[in-house]
């Protein structure tokens, strides 16, 4: 099916989030502004607008009810989605760079940039039901030791029994969100963790990395299970919560942009398969990289956001549920 | 020299001292092997040497034999059962030798680490493998590709084989000093006995200008050599192997000589010399070793010419650039039939102003070749011409036989298939990697493809398969090569190698059938293919179920691990309950879409309607 160009952000996008049921899509972009769209058409519902500089992260809560968004003007707004309006502010000083709902919504983690001699710090907050009782206090502020480059981007583990965070140079690490101890680092990949994404599970995750690939590592053992190896950075993937299949984007530097057309720059959208480690299919259009990839929590088709300041908006045809790849069956054996 | 007093007799020895080493050294180069006279022979040797002539022994004791060693069989790569060819490949710093099976993985037969320093060269045959170091080369070859040689030779730059591999030629940009303080650039090498035959000078290239390479050129038998020279106002100096000597002790004098290009079947040269003051321009052709003249065409206001041989030595193809008014050009292609009487020549006249960018003779004996042109920028036209028989068409015998034009000026690369009739048209080291292919029996487009930014085409010896590749020298992304058919068609792509630099098919000597033979083997082609298809799909079959059983392996595997995890998952499930207050895999499944339907009534007015 064609998809839904969404022409809404003037500038890059950073990133795009489906909500739980799939219905509402946010995105954030360098342009300051947070959006809300209708998912199955595209229309967009509502903007959410407060900060002063770029917005790299955004995660809604479980029941589509609330918005927390990181920004680079050192605040993290936590908004009401129907309204769009700003419930609380947390002034951190720093650039925010990643923000994430813990599972019952109670808490949420906030990644801060070092910067201005302030460690790279995960900051785990509570969260009041009732917004104006809410305080800017953090529970807890894990601080990166020096002799670990810093966190990118963080989320949490099923049951918020852990927080695992990515890093600048790689580095995937485990973290307890009650203690802050470091439980366990893993180093596989050679360049900037650019997206990690659960799976719907949470019984694995995802990593998107500069270095060209894409790994999958287990959430209870932290084993390195899987590797997908494209031909140029890869700044999002996302598993499918149907089908074995992972979509990956990315694509030359923007910074390379300028001197290569968009053939070379390979800004496709590549979509493998999961068990097999096999390029599947290509899905062209943005002509810039890709920053942000998501599936729809259904799998019915997928959102990706780029530097050309678009979100496509896919739908997969009938024929790609039917679709069956050399050896795999299509019953869906694994219980998802 | 001191005299013995008892004899009255001079001792027969004296000792010089000299202030320098220099002087020394050539002290002893002038007077060693002075005759005196008929019976007496000066010897003159350095001090640092006597120690050496006192350890002769007084009687002579014949060397022992060696003892015979078995050689490698050199040819072992052509015993393939299946004939399959060889590439070698550098991949960052690795050298290694791989065995081609089409669309299948390749076999991997060696692979070295620092085997190079710089780039790897086959011989012109296929027997050994050119490693560039900074100390010299070294050759490699057999079934263990050991080292067959080693020419020492700093900074090295290029080497060029002899077509029968029995000699080679290097060059290094460092100039080494010769005894009598000259500084050389090549030398000449045995390759079998691993010697040095003799050094030569090279004119170095004007500043910011590729240094002309290679400078000699081998005849077909590898018996000559010959090259151009300024000295005397112009000459073409032959040398004779092994011995290294002038041909008949005197170069030929040709004056402002350009270029000299063997004959690729004969002993014979063509060369050309620009004119001065009223002589005319000529292009000629020479007979070794009797310096007959055989041809000679004159041109007049030429700028510049080069020369193209077929590979049999039938024909002669000049490109001739010349003056047609101050600010015009015209260019010509000057054919001549090397193997008829009288050498008939023709002329093929361009348009003036048109650009000839490239011009290619068919291998293998061919008669087609093809002729880029460009008649204004961002157009390339392609041109093919066939030589026909001089019986069958008297007045004009070269036939212009198709003619494309695309507007893409960076077609540029000619790149025929070493077996003739398939020919690429490509935009090598240019940004679109445009690659047409051709089939030139039927004048034929088979397909145009796309390989972006490749900066290299090479055809397999059988020319059956290309290979373009985007090499690390010139581009630093992208790195990696595709494998073509033919037609066009895709057997491998391996487009991220990661500094991947060059490859380099193995050449096969020429093969042993005669023509005959290979006529009837034509014939009976379909008994033959028969054999090769059954071969094939047998090992495409036999990949096939190896992929799946890998993927069947693997779908396994995963599906264990789904299931201990899911265990693990579903045993948290009160907890996970209480955190959510919902529990999220019940309710996905019951999420149905639910219709509202809504009616608003507007407006509500009453008419009465009056019949």
């Amino acid at each position: 099916m064609l998809p839904i160009l969404l022409r809404g952000q003037e500038r890059p996008l950073t990133k795009i989030k489906y909500n739980r049921e799939g219905d509402l899509l946010f995105s954030a972009s360098k342009d300051k502004l947070a959006n809300v769209w209708y998912s199955h058409n595209g229309e967009r519902i509502g903007t959410f607008d407060g900060h002063n500089g770029t917005i790299w992260d955004l995660d809604v809560d479980y029941h589509s009810k609330r918005l927390l968004t990181a920004s680079g003007d050192g605040c993290c707004f936590l908004w009401e989605v129907m309204t769009g309006k700003n419930l609380f502010k947390w002034d951190m000083v720093v650039p925010v760079l990643s923000v994430a709902w813990a599972m019952g919504d109670q808490q949420a983690l906030i990644v801060t940039d070092s910067r201005m001699g302030r460690k790279s710090s995960i900051h785990i907050v509570k969260i009041a039901e009732d917004s104006t009782q809410q305080t800017a206090d953090a529970e807890l502020i894990i601080a990166i030791p020096d002799d670990m480059s810093k966190v990118t981007i963080a989320t949490w583990g099923d049951l918020n029994a852990f927080i695992v965070a990515g890093h600048e140079n790689g580095t995937i690490s485990i973290w307890d969100p009650v203690t802050g101890a470091l439980i366990e680092s893993v180093t596989n990949h050679t360049g900037r963790v650019q997206d990690l994404q659960m799976s719907k599970d949470k019984t694995f995750f995802v990593t998107a990395s500069k270095d060209n690939t894409a790994h999958i590592y287990d959430s209870a053992t932290r084993k390195h299970l899987k590797t997908f190896k494209t031909d140029r950075p890869v700044n999002s993937a996302s598993p499918s919560p149907i089908r074995n299949h992972l979509v990956i984007g990315g694509g030359q530097d923007a910074m390379g942009v300028t001197t290569t057309s968009a053939r070379q720059g390979k800004f496709e959208a590549r979509i493998f398969h999961l068990v097999f480690e096999e390029e599947i299919a290509r899905i062209k259009g943005h002509f810039g990289p890709i920053n942000t990839l998501a599936f729809h929590p259904e799998g019915r088709g997928f959102a990706s956001g780029g530097e050309d300041g678009y979100i496509r908006l896919h739908h997969f045809d009938p024929s790609y549920f039917k679709f069956k790849y050399d050896g795999e069956s299509l019953r869906n054996t694994d219980g998802r | 020299m001191p005299m013995d007093e008892a004899t009255q007799q001079s001792k027969g020895f004296m000792f010089i001292e000299f202030a320098t080493s220099e002087m020394a050294h050539l002290a002893v180069r002038a007077a060693n092997g002075y005759r005196m006279d008929k019976s007496h022979i000066l010897v003159a040797s350095h001090f640092d040497e006597i120690g050496k002539y006192k350890d002769v022994p007084d009687k002579f004791e014949p060397p022992a034999d060696k003892p015979f060693v078995v050689k490698d069989h050199m040819k072992a790569w052509l015993t393939d059962p299946h004939a399959r060819d060889q590439w070698a490949i550098i991949k960052g710093d690795e050298v290694s030798i791989w065995v081609n099976n089409k669309s299948q993985r390749p076999d991997l037969l060696h692979s070295r680490p620092r085997w190079t320093d710089f780039y790897v060269q086959w011989s012109p045959l296929g027997t050994y493998l050119t490693t560039f170091h900074p100390q010299g080369v070294a050759i490699w070859g057999g079934p263990g590709m050991n080292m067959m040689g080693r020419f020492l030779h700093h900074d090295v730059k290029y080497i060029d084989y002899s077509p029968n591999e029995k000699y080679a030629c290097t060059w290094s940009w460092n100039p080494f000093r010769t005894p009598d303080g000259q500084e050389h650039h090549i030398i000449v090498w045995d390759i079998l006995a691993n010697r040095q035959l003799r050094t030569f000078a090279a004119p170095q290239a004007e500043e910011g200008k590729a240094n002309p390479w290679p400078i000699f050129k081998w005849s077909h038998d590898d018996k000559y050599l010959a090259r151009v020279s300024e000295d005397k106002g112009g000459v073409i100096q032959i040398y004779e192997t092994p011995h290294m000597g002038l041909l008949d002790k005197k170069s030929i004098p040709v004056a402002n000589v350009r270029c000299v290009e063997w004959s690729p079947s004969e002993n014979m040269i063509a060369y050309w010399a620009p004119g001065y003051g009223s002589a005319p321009t000529g292009v000629t052709l020479m007979r070794i070793p009797d310096r007959q003249i055989i041809r000679t065409k004159n041109l007049h206001q030429v700028l510049d010419i080069t020369l193209h041989w077929q590979d049999q030595g039938d024909f002669l193809l000049a490109k001739v650039i010349r003056n047609k008014t101050k600010k015009s050009q015209q260019s010509s292609l000057e054919l001549f039939r090397c193997k008829e009487k009288n050498i008939p020549n023709e002329t093929i006249e361009f348009p003036v102003n048109v650009v000839l960018t490239n011009v290619a003779w068919e291998p293998n004996g061919g008669s087609r070749f093809v002729v880029l042109t460009q008649p204004e920028a961002m157009t390339i036209v392609t041109h093919f011409y066939q030589m026909e028989n001089i019986e069958e068409q008297k007045a004009k015998s070269s036939k212009h036989v198709a003619k494309s034009a695309t507007s893409n000026a960076d077609m540029s690369n000619i790149c025929w298939s070493p077996r003739g009739r398939f020919c690429l048209i490509a935009a090598t080291k240019a940004f679109t990697g445009t690659i047409e292919f051709w089939d030139t029996e039927d004048d034929l487009l088979l397909t145009t493809e796309a390989h972006d930014m490749h900066t290299d085409l090479a055809w397999d010896p059988t020319g059956r398969y290309v290979v373009s590749g985007v090499s690390y020298w010139r581009v630093q992304n992208d790195n990696g090569f595709t494998l073509w058919t033919f037609s066009g068609e895709v057997l491998v792509r391996q487009q991220n190698v990661p500094q991947f630099k060059q490859l380099a098919w193995r050449p096969r000597p020429k093969s042993l059938l005669s023509d005959a033979e290979k006529a009837r083997i034509r014939k009976h082609l379909k008994d033959y293919t028969k054999e090769f298809e059954e071969y094939d799909l047998a090992i495409s079959s036999k990949a096939d179920r190896e992929v799946v059983e890998r993927r069947l392996a693997l779908l396994a595997e995963w599906r264990e691990y789904r299931a201990r995890t899911l265990e693990s998952y579903n045993k948290n499930k009160p907890q996970r309950i209480s955190l959510l207050g919902i529990d999220p895999d019940v309710e996905a499944k019951k999420a149905v879409l639910q219709v509202e339907e809504v009616e608003e009534i507007l407006e509500d007015t009453e008419e009465i309607y009056e019949s």
